[in-house]
């Protein structure tokens, strides 16, 4: 079992966003996607939730998902986008059970397995004593969970998220990298994009690497963020820090010897 | 089975229903021959007097019906049209929708098409709805960026005011320019079940159409890209909108002319009850239009004046301050985000 994406390209216009972007995620693994601005994570995570239109193929157990329909998708995959937008004043659980909708005949009537997934996802993400708060007034932080809650409560063996620990303070960073890795360890196949390459290289059992559109590392996060690439890619250098359980990668400077992006014509 | 329909919900939408059934007796009763309750209730059964009996059951009646019918799709037409847009501001009237139904209709009497009682009337309303709301959404985009739908609302509205001007411009006599204006406010007055034939169908698809896409609405609650990865198809939910509200606006006009904002005010007078969740607010919503526009309707037969006051224009008078409190509120909710 595995979601494999062979090939991928997603072109606008003249650009091309992604060119032949393969790679695969196995349930039980927590892989980190990171990149510079612009190298095209989220379009590989949008592409390969089924939201832009790409050519190559992405498998699930060998079947191709572009010949499912919408639901058998839904059911498959969660997606969290960046910003954790709410339109209206919802009740957390009420955004929750958003999560239902492919599963359910109607959000209006939901069956007791529903509401069962729904308080498993709200307990999974720790976000029960929020359930009955509106979530346009939640703090980042909240919201950041609930929003991940109602991903969980789809109960689909593949969960994409895009910046899910972006713009969280130190407290909420941890919690919520170490409820991914929780997440894994239960047995999804979890795909995070994000900035922070201390908490990828500490918490990830893996790590993709874009630039420009294309795969230029994957693998184990300290071996392959190496020096050389940390400049190519990122233009920085970075110092390890090793505990008893953990190493961890925390950028430190610019690197010189790395095309200096602030200094382009 | 767990429901999420709640007390409170559930409360309102009882109190709705049965303020629905006292307004409808009083509509009943309101006219030129004032009836008490009982004679309007014996009478629709064929009891009593004969001429009570016929001028319940053959002129007030239909007016009643027709008055909760257009009520009720105008009502579920704004809250379909605010949850697909995500946007509090949307509904029919503040985009024009409405004056493209009227100049559709304008369009088909003034060419000869359509006496006032044929179905090429609402069909002309209908397609001009259709067309408009298209022309809405395609211009305003994928997007539910409040400045560009007013404005695309505004100009599409404008346009079909100068269509509907234009005929006016054109009719071929006084009173023929007279009657379209008339017809323009808003009005129940005279109808008969005719027009309840004429117009019913069209709202039954409409019903139909818009409540089958409500669990959608809240999946979009979140967003496009969450909607679409639940599994819910954006193109059919915004297909079923389109044409829902067309039909049901078109076939609104096409039997009683302009009755503007029953759309937009509705949906906010129920939400403070039945919560935000945009699939929990069409039907009290739609039983709040029945009782607004009854109200209005009752109360236009018993305002005081050299002729009878037309309905559309009450309705106007209620919507256009309630349209600018809700501006209102949008722009200090934007100020406290700038300043938070």
């Amino acid at each position: 079992m595995a979601l494999v994406a062979e090939n991928i390209g997603v072109r606008f216009g003249s650009r091309r966003l992604l060119e032949s972007v393969s790679l695969k995620l196995a349930p039980g693994e927590l892989v980190f996607l990171l990149g510079p601005n612009g190298a095209g994570k989220t379009t590989l995570l949008r592409t390969l939730a089924g939201l832009v239109p790409a050519s190559g193929r992405v498998l699930w157990n060998d079947g191709d998902l572009a010949r499912m329909n919408a639901r058998e998708r839904a059911r498959l995959m969660a997606y969290v986008p960046q910003g954790h937008v709410a339109h209206w004043p919802i009740t957390a659980r009420e955004v929750v059970a958003i999560g239902r909708f492919p599963h359910a005949s109607s959000l209006t009537r939901l069956s007791p397995t529903d509401a069962a997934a729904i308080d498993r996802a709200l307990a999974a993400a720790d976000a029960q004593h929020l359930a009955d708060r509106v979530v346009t007034e939640l703090s980042g932080g909240e919201r950041a969970r609930v929003m991940l809650a109602r991903a969980l409560a789809v109960e689909a063996p593949v969960l994409l998220a895009d910046e899910p620990i972006a713009a969280l303070d130190p407290e909420h960073q941890i919690g919520m990298a170490q409820l991914m890795r929780q997440l894994a360890h239960d047995g999804r196949a979890v795909l995070a994009v994000v900035h922070d390459l201390t908490l990828a290289s500490r918490f990830g059992d893996r790590v993709i690497v874009l630039n420009g559109g294309r795969v230029v590392a994957d693998g184990e996060p300290i071996r392959t963020l190496t020096p050389d690439l940390l400049r190519q890619v990122f233009g920085i250098n970075a110092e390890i820090l090793k505990t008893e359980s953990a190493t961890a990668l925390i950028p430190w400077t610019l690197s010189s010897r790395a095309p200096n992006r602030f200094e382009q014509p | 089975m767990p429901r999420r329909i709640t007390p409170r919900a559930f409360g309102l939408t009882v109190a709705l229903a049965l303020l629905v059934g006292v307004l409808c007796v009083v509509s009943l009763q309101i006219g030129s021959v004032p009836l008490d309750s009982r004679t309007v209730l014996g009478a629709l059964v064929g009891q009593g007097d004969p001429v009570d009996v016929i001028i319940v059951r053959e002129l007030r009646l239909p007016r009643t019906i027709l008055a909760a019918l257009i009520g009720a799709t105008l009502a579920l037409s704004g809250a379909a049209l605010q949850g697909l847009l995500r946007n509090p501001l949307a509904a029919p009237s503040v985009f024009g929708a409405p004056s493209a139904a009227a100049f559709g209709a304008v369009t088909a009497i003034a060419l000869g098409l359509a006496d006032t009682l044929s179905y090429a009337l609402p069909v002309a309303a209908i397609i001009a709805a259709l067309v408009s709301v298209a022309a809405l959404f395609a211009l305003a985009g994928a997007s539910a960026n409040i400045l560009t739908l007013l404005l695309a609302g505004l100009a599409l509205s404008s346009l079909a005011s100068a269509g509907v001007s234009l005929a006016l411009n054109l009719a071929p006599n006084f009173y023929a320019a007279l009657e379209i204006a008339f017809w323009l406010l808003g009005s129940l007055e005279d109808r008969s079940f005719q027009h309840v034939a004429m117009a019913a169908p069209f709202m039954a698809v409409s019903w139909l159409l818009l409540l089958a896409a409500r669990s959608g609405l809240t999946a979009l609650t979140l967003g496009e890209d969450v909607a679409r990865t639940s599994g819910v198809r954006l193109g059919v939910l915004r297909g079923l909108t389109l044409v829902g509200v067309a039909s049901g606006v078109g076939a609104s006009v096409a039997v009683a002319g302009v009755i503007g904002f029953i759309g937009l005010v509705t949906p906010h007078l129920v939400r403070p009850l039945v919560g935000h969740d945009p699939a929990r607010v069409h039907v009290p919503a739609m039983l709040a239009g029945t009782a607004l526009l009854l109200a209005a309707d009752i109360a236009s037969r018993i305002i005081p004046a050299t002729s009878e006051i037309k309905v559309g224009v009450l309705t106007s008078l209620i919507g256009v301050p309630f349209f600018i409190w809700l501006v209102l509120r949008q722009r200090s909710r934007d100020l406290m985000q700038v300043v938070g």
